[in-house]
């Protein structure tokens, strides 16, 4: 990234004793959609505040613009934000919430009635300008405070798991939604979840955040199919993890479970003797000798869950289990606990992490 | 059975406060003999003093209102959004009026405060006003502080703080244009509280020397027979209008269900 809208240079933060965030770096371009994921307490929503003004950074320099934004106060930031609680102020309207921010810029009366009209027909609301927020539902409400942080046309836009008090259907209705008015604007944003499917299937790059550090900033495709660490690779997807010990390291060669997998490339970190970790995604395995894949383990059958078009097998692997759906066919049963089975997957699908 | 004690207990309360209003009531409407009148509520409404004293309370409740709503809002405003851990010893500093009792305040101002001290507000009649109006905010200061408190836990101060923030809001659009109309009904619960206080209040008046509604129904008490009872029913009505206006601006407090379900 040649010029970055939005830079975090060595972002650390403490309260007391406890750092929360530390080095935490990162180059955000004009226009893209980047997501901040990881689970409770990873320190996602701390960078978030910090970028917003709300929390002052114990040490480190947020630049927006090119313009060195770290202390200066959130009213003076230009960056709009919506928050998981919707925040619209209870005693104005639809109408009067969008243009809290044009008014409070001085800006003229007609033109606030344009903006707000503007905005009310982005987020496919324009019969509700004279409705009260608690007039209206959740996901409403969550429309209107995203054409409310909008209005004022904000330098970025930051959203703090915006979608996380509405049921599933409105959720991903809304994020759909979210991400077409980003993509239509071209405005830099950063979205704080902690879904993963959510992250995955709305932005252009993803922070996956453990113990306030960036763990790992790529595309969502990177991120899933490539995590470059143990805690990415569980984080994000169902993980099968094989432990295994590695008998030639030149030729990628691990035993586990008294079987050789050779992996499709040479391992580069551990050596001959030491324990190495395998990792496949469920959908690269199959139960037997599936279609064309090339290392097959033994094992048993040590769980069995019927969930309607599919089937969730667990098969123990050694000391492992290693979970895989298979699609439920009416004429073929189940495979029973206890049955002896085999699993089968690609070279190319194992990660050694 | 169970039922028949409540109803037994409701009564007993009942007649326990309402047999002495009526006595009261019966009384004042008993000067012309023989017959009910209202004889006694005229003379009052009618004797100069009233008027005038009646006049100098409201004058002092409006003021002492203001200065409780610019004092408190903020404090109280502020106290949750940054100070939360100082809640607990700010509500026991709200409450020590109701703690210390009126006459040492007063004493104390008027040590302080006198003639020969450095800042001799008794020394004119508009520092003495200044003093007493002082005085009224800190008597209602518990249930001014209350009341906006309770109607800022309705609201999720903190997020709309914020909210505003981000869309280039400060500190006075934020108090004006968000949180004081959304406690607005809390404040006028307060104000309404503070109203009837200093209207009946009578020891810091007294001993300030200002023409005031309590000084007067208590001279007025002293003096006369049926007058006293006619003014008291007053002073009742006015503060049971204070209540039904709390009730009646209370249902027009904005909806503050703007939070996810």
């Amino acid at each position: 990234m040649s010029d970055p809208f939005l830079s975090l240079r060595n972002i650390r933060k403490s309260f007391g004793a406890t750092t929360v965030v530390q080095d935490f770096n990162l180059d955000v371009g004009q226009g893209e959609f980047v997501s901040f994921l990881g689970p409770s307490g990873c320190g996602k929503t701390t960078v978030l505040r910090m970028i917003a003004g709300f929390e002052e950074p114990s040490a480190g320099q947020i630049l927006v613009g090119g313009q060195d934004v770290t202390r200066l106060k959130p009213n003076q930031r230009n960056i709009g934000m919506v928050f998981q609680a919707y925040a619209l102020f209870p005693n104005l309207t639809v109408a009067q919430n969008i243009a809290f921010g044009l008014r409070v810029a001085g800006v003229a009366k007609a033109e606030q009635d344009d903006r707000v009209a503007e905005m009310l027909s982005l987020i496919k609301l324009p019969q509700l300008g004279d409705r009260y927020p608690y007039q209206l539902s959740g996901g409403q409400q969550q429309r209107v405070a995203l054409a409310r942080a909008l209005a004022p046309s904000p330098k970025l836009l930051l959203l703090d798991e915006p979608l996380s008090a509405l049921d599933a259907k409105v959720r991903v209705a809304l994020r759909e939604e979210i991400r077409a008015i980003q993509q239509r604007l071209g405005i830099t944003t950063i979205f704080v979840t902690h879904d993963q499917e959510e992250a995955l299937s709305i932005s252009d790059r993803i922070a996956v955040m453990h113990q306030g550090v960036a763990e790992q900033v790529a595309t969502p495709f990177e991120i899933y199919n490539r995590p470059s660490t143990r805690f990415v690779a569980n984080f994000v997807g169902t993980l099968n993890v094989l432990e295994g010990v590695v008998t030639d390291e030149r030729r990628g060669v691990v035993q586990v479970a008294g079987s050789d997998v050779a992996l499709a490339d040479k391992i580069t970190k551990q050596k001959a003797g030491d324990r190495v970790s395998l990792a496949l995604r469920p959908e690269t395995v199959s139960l037997g000798e599936g279609g064309g894949q090339q290392t097959r383990l033994n094992g048993k059958i040590a769980e069995v869950s019927f969930l309607g078009s599919v089937i969730r097998v667990k098969v123990a692997v050694g000391d492992d289990l290693v979970s895989l759906d298979t699609f439920n066919k009416p004429q073929m049963p189940p495979p029973r606990v206890g049955d002896q089975a085999s699993i089968s997957f690609n070279a190319g699908d194992v990660l050694v992490i | 059975m169970k039922k028949a004690w409540a109803w037994l207990a409701l009564f007993a309360g009942i007649l326990y406060f309402a047999l002495p209003l009526i006595g009261m009531t019966e009384f004042s409407l008993k000067m012309r003999r023989g017959e009910y009148s209202f004889d006694a509520y005229a003379k009052v409404l009618g004797d100069p003093r009233f008027q005038q004293t009646f006049t100098y309370s409201v004058g002092m409740a409006i003021v002492t209102i203001l200065f409780g709503v610019f004092l408190i809002v903020p404090t109280a405003y502020w106290v949750r959004l940054k100070l939360p851990r100082l809640r607990p010893f700010i509500e026991f500093v709200t409450l020590l009026p109701l703690i210390i009792p009126a006459i040492v305040i007063v004493f104390g101002y008027i040590r302080l405060y006198n003639t020969s001290s450095w800042l001799p507000l008794t020394g004119s009649a508009t520092g003495t006003n200044l003093l007493l109006m002082f005085g009224y905010a800190t008597l209602a200061m518990p249930y001014m502080y209350r009341a906006v408190d309770t109607g800022l836990r309705t609201i999720d101060v903190t997020t709309l703080t914020e909210a505003a923030q981000s869309l280039g809001a400060g500190w006075f659009t934020i108090l004006a244009r968000i949180i004081l109309p959304n406690v607005l009904v809390a404040v006028l619960s307060g104000a309404f509280l503070t109203f009837a206080i200093v209207l009946g209040e009578f020891t810091m008046a007294a001993l300030l020397n200002r023409p005031a509604f309590g000084p007067f129904m208590q001279l007025l008490g002293a003096n006369r027979a049926y007058e006293p009872a006619a003014l008291a029913v007053i002073a009742f009505g006015i503060t049971w209008g204070c209540m039904a206006l709390i009730q009646i601006v209370s249902r027009f407090a904005p909806k503050a269900q703007s939070q996810p379900h």
